[in-house]
């Protein structure tokens, strides 16, 4: 791609009907006003789609998300312009957000989202073409494979509450190509090879386009530090880096200036302004003087985002689990892992506490009290008991809805947790992403 | 007895060993139990098998074909847990004899086996300063570990570390449903269970696609595996859809259901006390069922039902009611399934099987704790297999003191120890070696063909 200055030279390629699968930059000639408006309006495009998907939203709303935003902002005066302005957009946050391991994860998640719904609309011999555009090992299964397996098809089927129709098409292959369909068992296995239907043939493609997409981030990033950054100081480098700093971006890794907080007052602390999960686990913590991995790991980065000091820390789960395992023990098997978290180990990276996305969709299980007691603690006769003990204020019923994104807000909503606007970072992570859901409406 | 008194005494022992014809143990031969440096010392120096263990890990690498990798075995790490807690790891060997001395020289209290790394893990400093993370796995065994605590809500006879023949099956269950559903879904071979020496199983799937997996395909697996999720702080642990089940858990369900009303029901005594049916039937989300049933219980506990059929007879009333269809009420479609499930479905420890990197502990290695040899388990006759009669540390000792002088080469096969080892050879390692080796010359001849179709100097 080339970056001109000049009055606009339209260059006109092969429009394809087909998706861009974005593997090799074109020979395009770009004005710079046009490189940095493109990749606007196709971050609004991503941005909108990382909102729908932190409300909690239903893959098939996304779809409909997806199409209207990309309709809203991906459209071009010239109609032969509108796949150049697809392609150079990618490629210009390409640049963006190759840069830190942060920014391509997200650009990479958001992309292959984008991807996926857009390939959702196409037809099936679109689909399919772009299956051979990735030279997927895919074969259509013959009928004679497919009589012997047609039990177990339509067993599958049946499982999504769907029959199997007669003259079904199906794709012979080998699982480790389709992880995501193996590992929530919406395939048919046998010998080695998955049999996908055609609808889940997006999955595959997708899959396919993230592998590449990720690789092709880390040499876009070689090339930027090693060349680009430096050749383009006065042109594009500063658009680059201006284009990433407009977006909220999901990097809550800055540490903030807190009040400390000390051993002697934790306990007031805890019952006073703690979230409830946080609670929980101290308060099993003061009672079993032990939590499991997952629990020490979710109490203990919350505890350190709080403003407790890493020699505060050693001494309070020290004081707890020495009267379980013996101080000997406590040194040498969990000193290491506080250390770790604090960033004075191993490779050093100062751990942020989870967030509330992350606690919620954990999976906790047997003699764990990790996750979130909105949407783990199910027994009914549990919670009464568990909220009894605490004498919380919360109104109201155990939410039902699946959707994370209520239980956040129920628990927002507590008044116990009200407190914590002050100084707590996990609120200032709910708050954060209150806001960005906010400014969205 | 210390090694050398066992040495010293082995002449004294020949002779009364004739005086015992009636096979009683001599006061001499008997070994005291336990796990310690110097009963270890001759574990290692007499009975574990070093040789059977490089030729395993080397995969067919051995250096006779001009298609072996002869950098393989060198670049597998193995970990040595020391007497005092010392943990080694990145440990690694070019050949058996380094192996074989390695051990036994520092006589490690455990051997775990991690990945085959890129290069020597020996090496790897020099390739980590260059940041491109070029010190990485690339190879490692898709590995299961089951463990018998993670099912400690679910059985009554023992609880946290001990373990008996009544929770045991629950063991033989999760072999009888996870080996088949490698083998016949996945596609894989060369599988090895091994008893993990105290309250669980490991499970080793050794073919070249499993090796050459990646952390997001095992995880992958290890999720097509899992049904139970959940804790005390949980209701419902496992959530099956009101629709069919997919077809590996309809396979399994057979195998569970048997073991559960066949085995399960009975020894765990699952609707003797109020306390323990209550658990059950905190798995029904239907009042009117749940207090029904409670009705008819508590009223049983003045009749004459033997307590050997309360369990079965009060079983067949939940499954009676709950597929009777009367009460149409949701989340019922599946209830029985689900009940059934959780108390007998396999529970995987997740992390175990998802990372490459992930350090397992060796066959053949001695539990500190029980003195027991991790020995290989035959998911063929998987329900024979007992954990209280598998061979001690001080019991294989014996019985090398008994056997006198012999050549040294194979007195593991005069000892309890022998038919674990010519198993694990008979039926998992001979055929791997062989699988291998064709592997590696069919891909050697299929580089040899495209050297030769393209002409390049």
């Amino acid at each position: 791609m080339e970056i001109i200055r000049s009055q606009r030279k339209p260059v006109h390629i092969d429009v394809v009907p087909t998706l861009p699968l974005y593997r090799s930059a074109p020979p395009l000639e770009v004005r710079l006003e046009d490189f940095e408006l493109y990749a606007m309006d196709r971050l609004r495009v991503l941005k909108g789609i990382a909102d729908g998907l932190s409300r909690g939203k239903k893959s098939e709303e996304m779809k409909n998300l997806a199409d209207h935003l990309w309709k809203a902002n991906m459209r071009h005066l010239d109609a032969s312009e509108v796949v150049n302005k697809d392609i150079i957009s990618h490629f210009v946050l390409r640049l963006v957000y190759c840069r830190t391991e942060d920014l391509r994860k997200w650009f990479l998640s958001m992309e292959t989202n984008l991807f996926r719904y857009r390939l959702l609309f196409e037809k099936a011999e679109v689909q399919r073409a772009l299956m051979a555009e990735f030279d997927l090992p895919y074969r259509a299964a013959s009928n004679a494979e497919l009589e012997s397996v047609k039990e177990g098809l339509k067993q599958v089927a049946q499982s999504f509450g769907q029959p199997l129709a007669a003259d079904a098409i199906f794709y012979k292959v080998p699982f480790e190509e389709v992880p995501e369909l193996v590992a929530g068992r919406r395939v048919f296995i046998h010998k080695g090879y998955a049999y996908i239907a055609m609808n889940q043939v997006v999955s595959l493609v997708s899959t396919q386009f993230r592998s590449h997409l990720s690789k092709a981030l880390i040499l876009t990033n070689r090339k930027w530090t090693s060349t680009i950054r430096e050749q383009e100081k006065d042109r594009l480098t500063p658009i680059v880096e201006a284009l990433c700093s407009s977006y909220l971006g999901p990097d809550y890794s800055q540490p903030r200036e807190f009040a400390e907080i000390s051993i002697k007052d934790i306990d007031q602390i805890a019952k006073s302004s703690f979230p409830l999960c946080m609670r929980h686990l101290f308060e099993k913590l003061r009672e079993d003087h032990h939590l499991k991995h997952g629990g020490r790991m979710q109490l203990g980065l919350f505890l350190k985002g709080v403003g407790l000091k890493l020699e505060d820390a050693l001494a309070f789960w020290k004081a707890e689990f020495s009267q379980r395992v013996g101080s000997e023990r406590f040194d040498k098997e969990y000193a290491y892992s506080i250390r770790h978290n604090y960033g004075r180990e191993g490779k050093r990276t100062d751990y942020t506490p989870y967030s509330c996305q992350k606690i919620i969709t954990s999976a906790p299980g047997v003699g764990d009290h990790h996750g979130c007691p909105y949407r783990h603690f199910r027994t009914n006769l549990q919670y009464k008991e568990f909220l009894g003990a605490l004498a919380t204020n919360i109104d109201g019923v155990l939410p039902r809805s699946a959707s994370w994104s209520n239980q956040l807000f129920i628990c927002l909503r507590s008044k116990k947790n009200i407190h914590m606007r002050m100084y707590l970072t996990k609120f200032i992570l709910l708050y954060q992403l209150l806001m960005h859901i906010c400014s969205k409406v | 007895m210390t090694k050398e008194e066992i040495e010293n005494g082995t002449a004294d022992m020949e002779i009364d060993q004739r005086e015992l014809m009636n096979g009683e143990r001599s006061e001499l031969n008997a070994v005291p139990d336990g796990f310690n440096a110097n009963y270890l010392k001759v574990y290692y120096g007499k009975l574990f098998p070093h040789a059977d263990i490089f030729k395993w890990m080397s995969y067919g690498n051995d250096g006779k074909h001009p298609g072996c990798d002869e950098s393989y075995f060198g670049r597998r790490e193995f970990s040595f847990t020391l007497d005092n807690d010392i943990y080694l790891r990145f440990q690694s060997f070019n050949s058996v004899s380094q192996l074989e001395n390695s051990i036994k020289e520092k006589c490690p209290f455990k051997i775990d086996i991690g990945p085959v790394y890129s290069v020597d893990p020996a090496k790897r400093h020099a390739y980590a300063q260059s940041g491109n993370n070029v010190f990485t796995p690339v190879e490692k065994e898709l590995v299961f570990d089951i463990d018998m605590t993670d099912y400690d809500d679910v059985r009554y006879c023992c609880s946290g570390a001990d373990v008996c023949l009544k929770c045991w099956t629950l063991m033989t269950i999760a072999i009888k449903v996870i080996d088949p559903a490698l083998r016949d879904d996945f596609g894989f071979n060369h599988i090895l269970w091994v008893y993990s020496g105290r309250r669980g199983v490991h499970c080793w799937v050794c073919d070249p696609k499993a090796r050459r997996l990646t952390n997001e395909q095992r995880s992958s697996i290890a999720e097509y595996f899992r049904v139970y999720k959940g804790n005390e702080n949980s209701q419902k642990k496992v959530s099956l859809t009101s629709s069919a089940l997919h077809p590996f858990l309809l396979r399994s369900y057979k195998v569970l259901e048997e073991f559960f009303e066949g085995n399960l029901l009975s020894n765990q005594s699952l609707f003797s006390t109020e306390e323990r049916y209550e658990k059950i039937l905190e798995m029904i989300p239907d009042e009117s069922i749940t207090s029904e049933l409670r009705g008819k219980w508590q009223d049983n506990k003045k009749s004459s039902i033997s307590k050997e059929n309360i369990n079965v007879d009060r079983w067949k009333h939940v499954k009676k009611i709950l597929k009777s269809g009367k009460q149409k009420g949701q989340g019922l479609g599946k209830c029985v399934e689900e009940i059934v499930f959780s108390f007998s479905y396999p529970r995987l420890d997740m992390e175990v099987s998802k990372h490459m990197n992930h350090l397992l502990k060796a066959p053949f290695c001695i539990h500190p704790k029980t003195g027991r040899v991790c020995v290989p388990i035959d998911p063929n006759h998987c329900e024979e297999f007992d954990p209280t009669a598998v061979p001690t540390l001080s019991k294989l000792l014996e019985e090398i003191n008994m056997g006198g002088l012999g050549t040294d080469d194979d007195e593991w096969d005069r000892t309890s120890l022998g038919k674990s080892i010519r198993f694990f050879r008979s039926s998992f390692l001979q055929p791997l070696l062989k699988s291998c080796k064709e592997e590696i010359e069919n891909s050697y001849n299929a580089k040899l063909q495209h050297s030769k179709t393209s002409l390049t100097w």
